[in-house]
């Protein structure tokens, strides 16, 4: 009959045919990992209405809050709309019913990053703290440019000192983020 | 005289050194001092960072907090990406004692120092504000900048989340059009004013283009009003829209100056120092 039957938190079958399962454990991950707010949203659309990526996407963050209210994980953790915010903010000063909106879509590109989803770019540049301590490269032209303007060519961060740095790849590695990247996503 | 721990950050030092110079020299002026702390890193940024993993966002910004702590000083930033994880880092870390021991966990069991929940990050412009005032940097303009239109891109973690900054209304601020107004130039409104530049949260890495048509809009924008430069104090916005504005090929370019390269004008620094020749837009003023 409906194949995404939003029917609440039910699951299973309707008149014979199987219907769209939610994974109910999904906002209350969302929930444990300090997202409580999620469940207050009344998709009233201020969020939507104020997204400057949803002016030029697809992107609807009301609709993947309230997937995510619903279990619809699959298509959430799935979702390359996910990965449209900007983390501006501005949903979230507005919403009148304080949902922490930005916080909640960074928690659910945690949960989809676990499940695989993370994006090629990301692999790329996470690659690079992992292995710098930074997330950019410095370039020979670069150590130049810095020079001619009186600055040390190499910048005086752990990119200066070899020991330092190894503390915070240490760092790095223990919180499991240097395998993450290796593993790479989907 | 006032001291901070300079953090650089990766796109200021990497990407547009001429900010960091002018921040070195213009802080110089005005009497505040500025340390490096070789143990900084990355913030983290949270668009690869705290978007892909939490638990390392918050303990490589601790790592930084205690590397502050260490050298017993406040930190001050001059990049919006890196006030937001610091200060929201610090902000969580110096009020929830059970996170502050699940992070000092991890830095433990990485060979480091434990964090002991008081090192404060500030941004530059509050500084400027708040400690040095304007009517001491009125004072070091030598070269008013009266006529000059400013269309002043505020960035989005500099004020936001303002439940955890505090400083100013997200929606109508004042801080940074006071703190250009001082040089005689002129602060001008435009549509959407406080709009994203576009590049956060892993949109420029991952979806360019996407990124890239939120720069559009908002320079659309600029192109209905008068305005002669972008103002921004956040290097990444400053890439956005440098490099961005050359990457869209439009007719009307506007130069993009981080607020230190503005007071490097209106003090006369030697123009050498700001690195204007590192922008894709001329800044030929
Ligand atoms: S603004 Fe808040 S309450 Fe309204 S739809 Fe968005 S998240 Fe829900
Ligand atoms: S924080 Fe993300 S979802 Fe919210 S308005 Fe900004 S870009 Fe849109």
């Amino acid at each position: 009959m409906f194949k995404y039957g939003i029917s609440g938190f039910e699951s299973g079958h309707y008149m014979g045919e199987s219907v769209y399962k939610p994974d109910n454990t999904f906002p209350q991950q969302i929930v444990e990992r300090g997202g409580t707010t999620l469940l207050r949203c009344f998709q009233c659309g201020t969020c939507t209405g104020s997204c400057p990526s949803g002016r030029q996407t697809a992107f609807r963050i009301r609709k993947l809050i309230r997937w995510a209210q619903l279990g619809i994980a699959d298509k959430v953790l799935a979702s390359e709309d996910l990965w449209m915010c900007t983390t501006c903010y501005t949903c979230q000063e507005r919403c009148p019913r304080g949902v922490e909106i930005t916080d909640i879509v960074m928690t659910m590109r945690n949960l989809a990053v676990e499940a695989g989803y993370m994006q090629e770019a990301h692999v790329r540049i996470g690659g690079f703290l992992a292995k710098t301590g930074h997330l950019l490269p410095l370039k020979e032209p670069m150590m130049k440019a810095r020079k001619s303007l009186g600055l040390d060519e190499t910048p005086p961060t752990v990119l200066a000192n070899k020991k330092n740095q190894e503390l915070v790849l240490n760092i790095i590695k223990e919180t499991g983020f240097t395998d993450l990247v290796k593993k790479g996503g989907k | 005289m006032s001291k901070y721990a300079f953090f650089l950050g990766c796109v200021m030092p990497m990407r547009y050194p001429g900010i960091e110079s002018s921040t070195r020299e213009v802080m110089k002026q005005l009497g505040v001092e500025l340390f490096d702390v070789e143990e900084f890193s990355c913030c983290p940024a949270p668009g690869v960072t705290r978007s892909l993993q939490s638990s390392t966002w918050l303990a490589v910004a601790a790592h930084n907090l205690v590397a502050a702590q260490e050298a017993g000083l406040d930190i001050m930033v001059v990049c919006n990406g890196c006030f937001g994880s610091l200060a929201e880092a610090a902000h969580m870390l110096n009020h929830d004692k059970d996170k502050l021991a699940e992070v000092n966990k991890v830095l433990k069991a990485a060979g480091s120092k434990e964090y002991k929940g008081k090192t404060n990050v500030n941004h530059f412009a509050v500084i400027l504000q708040d400690e040095i005032g304007l009517d001491a940097i009125a004072k070091r303009v030598k070269h008013k900048l009266d006529g000059m239109n400013v269309a002043i891109h505020y960035g989005c973690h500099f004020l936001k989340p303002s439940a955890v900054k505090e400083l100013d209304n997200p929606e109508t601020p004042r801080i940074l059009d006071d703190l250009v107004e001082v040089t005689g130039a002129t602060s001008v409104d435009y549509r959407h004013k406080q709009m994203c530049c576009g590049a956060g949260g892993g949109v420029r890495a991952n979806t360019p283009d996407v990124a890239l048509k939120m720069t559009e809009e908002k320079l659309n924008y600029l192109d209905e009003i008068e305005a002669d430069i972008i103002l921004d104090v956040c290097p990444f916005c400053h890439l956005q829209y440098d490099r961005g504005q050359k990457d869209l090929d439009r007719e009307t370019k506007y130069p993009v100056l981080h607020l230190s390269q503005f007071y490097g004008l209106a003090f006369e620094m030697d123009n050498k120092l700001l690195g204007f020749n590192m922008h894709d837009v001329p800044v030929d003023l």
